[in-house]
C-alpha cells in the first residue's frame, strides 16, 4: 500500500511543482507585497508593514480612473453582450438551414488574436489627417459629423472599447446559450403550443427559467472577465493606456509592475487584491441574490 | 361555414407570422455575421491595398481592383516577423507539451489512484480555479526577473504552463474508461503507467486534442506574459511584436504592411478552427473562457 | 367528439437527396367515436406517433383531412384544436410546482375564453381531485414518483376540457406494477369524463385491457381496427396474428392438399372447398389439446407448471420459431418427461395465411 501511495504523489508531481511555485507561492507572496511599505526592488528591503500600498493607490489618480474605466466597461458590456447573445441564440435555434455556418462565424473572433483584430477596429474607427475612416463615414451618411474615436473625446473612445468587448466576448455567450437552448427538451415546447401558449410566454415562463441557471453563469463569467479587461484595450488604444486615459485595473497593475511607471510591485499587488476583492464580492452578492430568488420560488 | 371560413383566416394569418419572423430572424442573423465577419475582410482588403492607394483614399474604398502583395513582402522584411512567428511556434509547441506531460498523470493520479489526503489536494486544485491570473502574475515577474530569465523561454514558457482547468477536465474524462480495463489490466500484471499510456491515453483521446488545441489557442493569443518578460525583439511572441511594429515600427505610417501582418498571424489560428471546429467548440463549452 | 381521418398520409422528405420520400402514415381511414377510448397499436417505427402528431397539430398532413366532429381542424394549429396531449415523457416543466403546471395552459385563454384566477384555481382543485393528486399540490416535479408524475400530466391536459385527449406511450416510462394500477386509473378518469381518447402503444396487452377499439399499424399502413376480442379472434394477416396475444401465436408451414391441411406429413385438419396451397398455420397456443391419439406430433422440450395453467413447450420441423408455447388446463394430465406430445386443434383457434401474402385464408372444417 505505501508503494503504491508514493507513486501516486510521484504522478502528481510535476504538476504539483509546477502549481507550488507558480501560483500558490505567488498567492501568498502578493499578499505580503501588499502591505510591505516603500519596497525597494533593487534592495529588496521595505520600511514598514501596513495599508500605505493601498491607501496609495486609492488616492492615485491613475488607478482611479482605471476604476472608472473598468467600472464603464463590465456594467455597460456584461449586459449588452448577455442579452444580444440571448437574442442571437434564440434566433439561432429557431432555424434550420445555415446554422452550422452562422454558428462558425459566430464563433471566429473566439479564434483570433486580440491585439491583431483590435487593430483591425482602430483603423475602422481612426480619424487621420488623411481619412476620417469607414465609421465616420457611415455615421456621416447618418447626417453626423465626423468623431475622433481613437484619440478624440473620452465618451467616443469608450464607446469603441465596449463595441470591440462585445464583439470579442460574444462567441462564448452564443456558445452556451445555443447549448442551453438545445437542451431544453422540445416536448416542453409542444407541450406549450398545445396549450395554445404564446411565443412570448413560452420564452419567458418556460425558455427562460430553463436557461437561467447558464444565463446566471454568463453573467458572472462575463463580469470576471470584464474586470480582468486589458488586452482589448491595449490592442485599440496602444501600451500607453494612462495617456489615452483609457487604462484599466490590470492594465494598472501591469504598468506599476514594468515599464514607464513601473518597479513597484507593492502597489501593483495591492491593485491585484483590490480587483480580486472586487471580484469576489460581485460573485458573492450574484450568488446570494440567485439563493434567495431559488427560495422564493419555492416559497410561492 | 362559417366556422370553417374563420378557420381559414387564422391559419392564413399564422402563416404569414411565420415567415414575417422567419425574414426577421435570418436578417438578424446576417447583420451579426456582417459584425463578425467584417473587421477580417477590412484587414484582409486593406492588406491588399497599396500604400499609396490606400493613403490617398480619403474615402475607403470597399474593394479594390488591384490588390498587391507588396505589404506581405514589406511586413516580413520590415521587422523580424518571421522570428516572431518562430518564437510563437517554440513557446506554443513547448508550453503545450509540458502542459500535457504534467496534466495527464496528475489527472490519472485523480481519476485512478488511491492515495491519502487525495479529496484534500483535489479541493485545494479546484479553489486554485477561482484565482485570477492576475494576482500571481506579480510575484512570477518578480520570481522570473530574479533568477535571470528575463528574455529566454525558460522564463516564457515555465510560468504559462500549468492549467487547473485542465487537469480537472481530463481527470472527468479519465473516469469514463471503465473500471474493468483497470482491473483486467492490473490482472495481466500491468504497470499503471503502461495503464496509463496503452489504455486510458488511447481512449481519451478526443479529450485530450481538446485539451492541447485550447491550450495553442490560449499560447497563440498570450500578450500579457510575454509583454512582461520579453523586452529584446528577438524573444517578441506575435501578439508583442503586432504592437511594436504599431507602435515603433512600419505600423504608424503604413497601414496596409501592419494590416498584412496583422492576416498572417491571423490565419493559423482560424485555419486550426476551421479544421478542428466541433471539437474546439465543445471544449470551449465545457469551460473554457478567453483571456 | 367524433373524430375523422380520412385519407390521412404524411411524407418526410428523404435524406440526401436521391432517396424517395419516407411514408410514415399511408392513407389511413379512422373514425373515433365520441367518447371512446381507442388504442393505435404497433411496433416502433409503424407511424402511430406521427398520427398523434397530426391529430394534435404538431404535424402538418402531406394529404388527407382530419375533422373533429362537423369541424375540419387540418389546417388548425394545435392550440386551437382544443386537444390534451400527455407525453410519454410527461414533458411537465421542472421549475414549476404541481399546481403551477396545471395552472399554465389555463392562463393561455385569451379574450372571453379568460378564466378568473379564482376560477383557474377551482378547476385546477377539481382535476386534480379526479386524478388523485390533490395532496401534492405543492410539490415539483422531481419530488414525485413516476405516477404521480403521470396523473399529473393528465391533470394538465385535461384542465382546459379538451374535446379530445391524446396519450402517447403513457405506461411505458412505469414499472411493470405501476403500470398494471395506472392503466385502470386511465380507463377510469376516461370513463368518468366520457372524453374521447386516442393512446398510442406498443404494447399489444396494454392496447387489449383498456381500448375500446384498437388499429393495429404496420409500416404506415392500418391493419384492421376492431374490438380487441374481435382482432384477437379473427386477424386478418399473419402480421397481426403474430402482433397480438402472449404467448404469441405458434406458427408453422404447411399445406392445404385435397382439402387436407397438412404440417409436415401429418394431416392435422379436414376441411370443406378449401384450394390447395402453401400456407402458414397460426395456432394460438390455447388451441392445443393434448390428445394421444392427435396427429401433430411434437418433441416436447418441457412443461412448465403456471398454477391454473400448464404451459408446454415443444418443437416440430415445420415451425417458423424454435420453439412453440401451447397452454393447457392443468386438469390434463401430462408426463414430464415424456419425449414426444401429440396434440389435436381447436379449428377455431387456428389460422391459414397464404404463403406469399401473408394474407388470411378463409377455410372450412369438415364435421365429423
Amino acid at each position: 500500500m505505501k508503494r503504491s501511495e508514493w507513486k501516486a504523489w510521484l504522478y502528481l508531481l510535476p504538476a504539483l511543482l509546477f502549481l507550488a511555485v507558480f501560483m500558490l507561492y505567488p498567492l501568498v507572496d502578493v499578499l505580503i507585497y501588499s502591505f510591505e511599505e516603500s519596497y525597494n526592488s533593487a534592495s529588496q528591503s521595505y520600511t514598514g508593514i501596513g495599508f500605505y500600498n493601498y491607501s496609495y493607490i486609492l488616492r492615485d489618480p491613475y488607478f482611479l480612473q482605471a476604476l472608472k474605466n473598468t467600472l464603464i466597461l463590465v456594467f455597460v458590456t456584461v449586459p449588452v453582450s448577455t442579452a444580444l447573445a440571448l437574442l442571437l441564440s434564440v434566433a439561432l435555434s429557431s432555424i434550420k438551414p445555415l446554422r452550422r455556418l452562422f454558428q462558425t462565424v459566430y464563433f471566429l473572433p473566439y479564434v483570433t488574436n486580440t491585439l491583431a483584430v483590435g487593430m483591425v477596429f482602430m483603423i475602422l474607427f481612426q480619424k487621420t489627417p488623411y481619412t476620417n475612416g469607414l465609421v465616420n463615414l457611415i455615421i456621416g451618411l447618418f447626417g453626423m459629423s465626423p468623431v475622433d474615436f481613437i484619440d478624440g473625446p473620452y465618451a467616443a473612445k469608450m464607446l469603441v472599447l465596449c463595441i470591440y468587448t462585445v464583439w470579442v466576448v460574444m462567441p462564448f455567450k452564443v456558445l452556451v446559450l445555443t447549448g442551453a437552448l438545445a437542451s431544453v427538451r422540445e416536448d416542453y415546447y409542444s407541450a406549450a403550443r398545445i396549450d395554445g401558449t404564446s411565443r412570448f410566454r413560452i420564452f419567458r415562463k418556460i425558455t427562460l427559467p430553463m436557461i437561467s441557471p447558464m444565463l446566471f453563469y454568463l453573467v458572472i463569467t462575463g463580469f470576471i472577465g470584464a474586470f480582468k479587461a486589458y488586452s482589448d484595450a491595449v490592442a485599440i488604444f496602444g501600451t500607453d493606456l494612462n495617456a489615452a486615459e483609457m487604462n484599466t485595473i490590470v492594465g494598472y497593475i501591469y504598468d506599476r509592475l514594468y515599464g514607464d511607471g513601473g518597479g513597484y510591485p507593492s502597489y501593483a499587488s495591492a491593485a491585484a487584491i483590490v480587483l480580486f476583492l472586487i471580484v469576489l464580492t460581485i460573485t458573492a452578492i450574484n450568488l446570494l441574490i440567485r439563493r434567495r430568488k431559488l427560495q422564493g420560488g419555492d416559497a410561492q | 361555414m362559417n366556422v370553417a371560413a374563420d378557420f381559414d383566416r387564422v391559419a392564413r394569418r399564422a402563416r404569414i407570422q411565420r415567415i414575417l419572423l422567419k425574414v426577421a430572424v435570418y436578417t438578424l442573423l446576417a447583420v451579426w455575421a456582417l459584425v463578425v465577419l467584417f473587421p477580417f475582410y477590412w484587414m484582409l482588403l486593406t492588406s491588399l491595398k497599396s500604400y499609396s492607394a490606400y493613403n490617398s483614399e480619403y474615402i475607403p474604398q470597399l474593394f479594390t481592383l488591384n490588390p498587391t502583395f507588396r505589404n506581405y513582402v514589406d511586413a516580413f522584411s520590415a521587422v523580424p516577423l518571421a522570428r516572431y512567428f518562430l518564437n510563437t511556434l517554440i513557446y506554443t509547441v513547448l508550453t503545450t507539451g509540458i502542459m500535457l506531460i504534467t496534466v495527464i498523470p496528475a489527472a490519472f493520479a485523480f481519476a485512478r489512484l488511491e492515495f491519502r489526503g487525495k479529496n484534500l489536494v483535489f479541493t485545494v486544485l479546484l479553489a486554485l480555479m477561482m484565482i485570477p491570473n492576475e494576482l500571481v502574475i506579480i510575484t512570477n515577474f518578480v520570481t522570473v526577473t530574479n533568477l535571470d530569465l528575463r528574455n529566454t523561454f525558460a522564463g516564457l514558457i515555465l510560468p504559462s504552463v500549468m492549467s487547473v482547468f485542465y487537469i480537472y477536465l481530463l481527470k472527468e474524462n479519465f473516469e469514463q474508461v471503465p473500471d474493468g480495463l483497470y482491473r483486467a489490466a492490473k490482472v495481466d500484471g500491468t504497470s499503471d503507467l503502461k495503464y496509463l499510456f496503452k489504455v486510458v491515453v488511447p481512449i481519451c483521446r478526443p479529450t485530450i486534442i481538446t485539451v492541447a488545441i485550447l491550450k495553442v489557442i490560449e499560447c497563440w493569443n498570450s500578450y500579457v506574459w510575454p509583454r512582461l518578460i520579453t523586452d529584446e525583439a528577438a524573444y517578441y511572441l506575435v501578439s508583442n511584436g503586432i504592437q511594436e511594429i504599431r507602435e515603433n515600427g512600419f505600423g504608424r505610417e503604413n497601414i496596409p504592411a501592419m494590416m498584412a501582418a496583422v492576416v498572417v498571424i491571423s490565419v493559423p489560428l482560424i485555419v486550426l478552427f476551421l479544421i478542428f471546429r466541433d471539437r474546439i467548440m465543445e471544449g470551449v463549452a465545457k469551460g473554457g473562457l478567453k483571456g | 367528439m367524433n373524430v375523422t381521418l380520412q385519407n390521412l398520409t404524411k411524407r418526410f422528405p428523404a435524406r440526401g437527396k436521391k432517396g424517395e420520400d419516407v411514408v410514415a402514415v399511408n392513407a389511413a381511414n379512422i373514425e373515433i367515436k365520441d367518447g371512446e377510448l381507442l388504442g393505435l397499436l404497433g411496433p416502433s417505427g409503424c407511424g402511430k406517433s406521427t398520427v398523434l402528431n397530426l391529430i394534435c397539430g404538431l404535424l402538418a398532413p402531406s394529404e388527407g383531412q382530419i375533422l373533429f366532429g362537423e369541424d375540419d381542424v387540418t389546417e388548425l394549429p394545435p392550440e386551437r384544436r382544443g386537444i390534451g396531449l400527455v407525453f410519454q415523457n410527461y414533458a411537465l416543466y421542472p421549475h414549476l410546482t404541481v399546481l403551477q403546471n396545471i395552472l399554465f395552459p389555463l392562463e393561455n385563454l385569451k379574450g372571453e375564453a379568460k378564466l378568473t384566477k379564482e376560477e383557474m384555481r377551482e378547476r385546477a382543485t377539481r382535476i386534480a381531485a379526479l386524478v388523485q393528486i390533490d395532496g401534492l399540490m405543492d410539490r415539483r416535479p422531481s419530488e414525485l414518483s413516476g405516477g404521480q408524475q403521470q396523473r399529473v400530466a393528465i391533470a394538465r391536459a385535461l384542465v382546459k376540457m379538451p374535446r379530445v385527449l391524446l396519450l402517447d406511450e403513457p405506461l411505458s416510462n412505469l414499472d411493470a406494477r405501476l403500470r398494471l394500477q395506472t392503466r385502470e386509473e386511465i380507463r377510469r378518469i376516461q370513463q368518468e369524463t366520457g372524453i374521447t381518447t386516442i393512446f398510442v402503444t406498443h404494447d399489444q396487452e396494454e392496447a387489449m385491457s383498456i381500448s375500446d377499439r384498437i388499429v393495429v399499424m404496420k409500416s404506415g399502413v392500418i391493419q384492421q381496427i376492431g374490438q380487441p376480442q374481435a382482432i384477437y379472434d379473427d386477424p386478418c394477416n399473419l402480421f397481426v396474428a403474430k402482433f397480438l396475444g402472449t404467448p404469441p401465436i405458434n406458427v408453422f408451414r404447411g399445406e392445404v392438399r385435397e382439402n387436407c391441411l397438412y404440417i409436415g406429413e401429418a394431416a392435422v385438419l379436414h376441411l370443406k372447398d378449401t384450394p390447395d396451397r402453401a400456407v402458414y398455420v397460426g395456432i394460438r397456443p390455447e388451441g392445443f389439446v393434448p390428445d394421444e391419439a392427435g396427429a401433430l406430433v411434437c418433441r416436447q422440450k418441457g412443461v412448465e407448471i403456471m398454477g391454473r395453467d400448464v404451459s408446454v413447450v415443444a418443437t416440430h420441423e415445420a415451425l417458423e420459431a424454435p420453439a412453440l408455447r401451447a397452454i393447457v388446463s392443468s386438469d390434463q394430465k401430462l408426463s414430464r418427461k415424456a419425449e414426444a406430445v401429440a396434440f389435436s386443434l381447436k379449428p377455431h383457434k387456428v389460422f391459414l395465411f397464404d404463403r406469399e401474402s401473408e394474407e388470411r385464408v378463409p377455410f372450412a372444417v369438415k364435421e365429423g
